[in-house]
């Protein structure tokens, strides 16, 4: 776990300032980040700051808050925690170690859009987070629930979330209506670390949090400055281990890019998603680490929407088809991904056919 | 203004819908409808009724774009 060289000069420190290796208690929380002030405008201050969620999607944060503030019933804010991606570790990270920062964003948000209840999500895989997340609660103010999910790719995904908290099965449900239609506000937790951090600056921290793996020296979670290139990052971070082919930026729903054209690939929150960066070694098949991507997320279907659960699995077996030198597997490939696109309920089939075309495009 | 939507989670791909309905659906390699994009109105609207009805599971809607967002 690290954060970048601290510059005198930044207008905002980071989410990982004064990390332990255990959680800030309230009294080191706020001798780190200061006292937690109520923000009269605290949407408009967020929508200022630029700041968008890092949950993957990159929605603009502020619209999703004014979204439910329009809404008649009295909303419920949800802190998704749940990180169903198995190559990201970051919101763990923070509900590990920082979680009073989270809970402030959460607090601040549910003040802002007149929320009578507080939602914390985990992964019921998550123990020491929910342990750290308990303890946290019982130092501060305020009514905040947790609720756990099972460890599944799509728990995460906003719908399938909400009905499980309602008790249902975690398993996503057909838009709309809308959570925000539902009096719901869902917020990745990073986002809401985010939020406590504008509330007090006026700004974002500039930065975002990577969980790096693969071929690297230094794998694990990381605070990053956003605007840096891929080759930058990968380098501040300790570099690579061993020779590298291509790194799949932003998580199991990102994309591909080449080694060659990780020098001119500035990170943006658009681009990084959840901030997932995996290095893949040269001495490893591209089409075979995706087929093995892609069975995975086959499997990790909720099972309900035709296209998706067949779809992906052909999608997964056209590729182990094309790892063992089948090329003609790939005209399939580029039928399929195409018919997958927008056909679920979610955007579970969607996030696996963008990983599958940049792979065709970098690999094929 | 409207259009066809169909509930991935209801739709079981009959496919009756694709058969009642060839102008603006056909089906995937798996039997389950591709809506193509478009207003339907006139005798197109009068076709998409009828694949409407025909659904066993009631998954697939006629609805006004008014109404309907993304």
């Amino acid at each position: 776990m690290t954060a970048p060289a601290v510059e005198a000069t930044r207008a905002a420190p980071l989410l990982l300032t004064g990390i332990r290796n255990r959680a800030l208690t309230l009294d080191e929380h706020m001798n780190t980040f200061g006292e937690l002030v109520r923000h009269r405008d605290l949407i408009q201050a967020i929508a200022r700051a630029g700041l968008r969620g890092r949950g993957g999607a990159a929605f603009p944060t502020a619209e999703k808050l004014k979204a439910v503030v329009g809404q008649r019933m009295t909303p419920t804010v949800v802190v998704n925690a749940v990180e169903g991606e198995p190559a990201s570790s970051k919101d763990r990270a923070l509900m590990r170690l920082t979680p009073h920062l989270v809970l402030d964003g959460a607090a601040l948000a549910a003040d802002a859009v007149g929320a009578d209840r507080v939602v914390v999500a985990l992964s019921e895989s998550a123990r020491p987070e929910r342990h750290a997340l308990a303890q946290a609660i019982r130092e501060r103010r305020g009514a905040f629930e947790i609720a756990t999910v099972p460890a599944r790719f799509v728990a995460g995904e906003e719908t399938a979330l909400l009905q499980a908290i309602e008790g249902g099965p975690a398993k996503p449900t057909l838009k709309p209506p809308y959570p925000f239609e539902r009096g719901y506000l869902v917020q990745n937790a990073e986002t809401l670390a985010q939020v406590a951090i504008v509330a007090r600056h006026g700004r974002t921290t500039g930065t975002a949090l990577v969980t790096l793996s693969g071929a690297v020296n230094r794998p694990g979670v990381h605070e990053i400055e956003l605007g840096g290139t891929l080759a930058d990052v990968v380098h501040s971070l300790g570099g690579t281990s061993e020779p590298v082919s291509a790194f799949l930026v932003a998580g199991y729903f990102g994309c591909w890019v080449a080694a060659r054209d990780a020098a001119t690939m500035t990170l943006t929150p658009d681009n990084l998603g959840a901030g997932v960066i995996v290095a893949l070694p040269t001495r490893a098949s591209g089409i075979g680490e995706t087929a093995r991507i892609a069975r995975y997320l086959a499997g990790e279907s909720a099972g309900q929407c035709g296209p998706c659960v067949h779809g992906l699995d052909a999608i997964a077996g056209a590729l182990e088809s094309l790892a063992r030198g089948d090329r003609a597997a790939a005209s399939r490939l580029t039928r399929w991904t195409a018919h997958v696109r927008g056909r679920g309920a979610c955007r579970h089939p969607d996030g696996a056919a963008r990983l599958v075309e940049s792979a065709l495009a970098v690999f094929a | 203004m409207k259009r066809l939507r169909v509930d991935p989670i209801a739709c079981d791909g009959h496919g009756l819908c694709a058969e009642l309905f060839p102008e603006r659906i056909t089906l995937d390699d798996w039997g389950y409808p591709i809506l193509e994009d478009g207003d339907i109105s006139g005798k197109l609207e009068r076709h998409a009724k009828r694949a409407v009805a025909s659904c066993p599971v009631r998954a697939l809607r006629l609805e006004s774009l008014k109404t309907a967002r993304r």
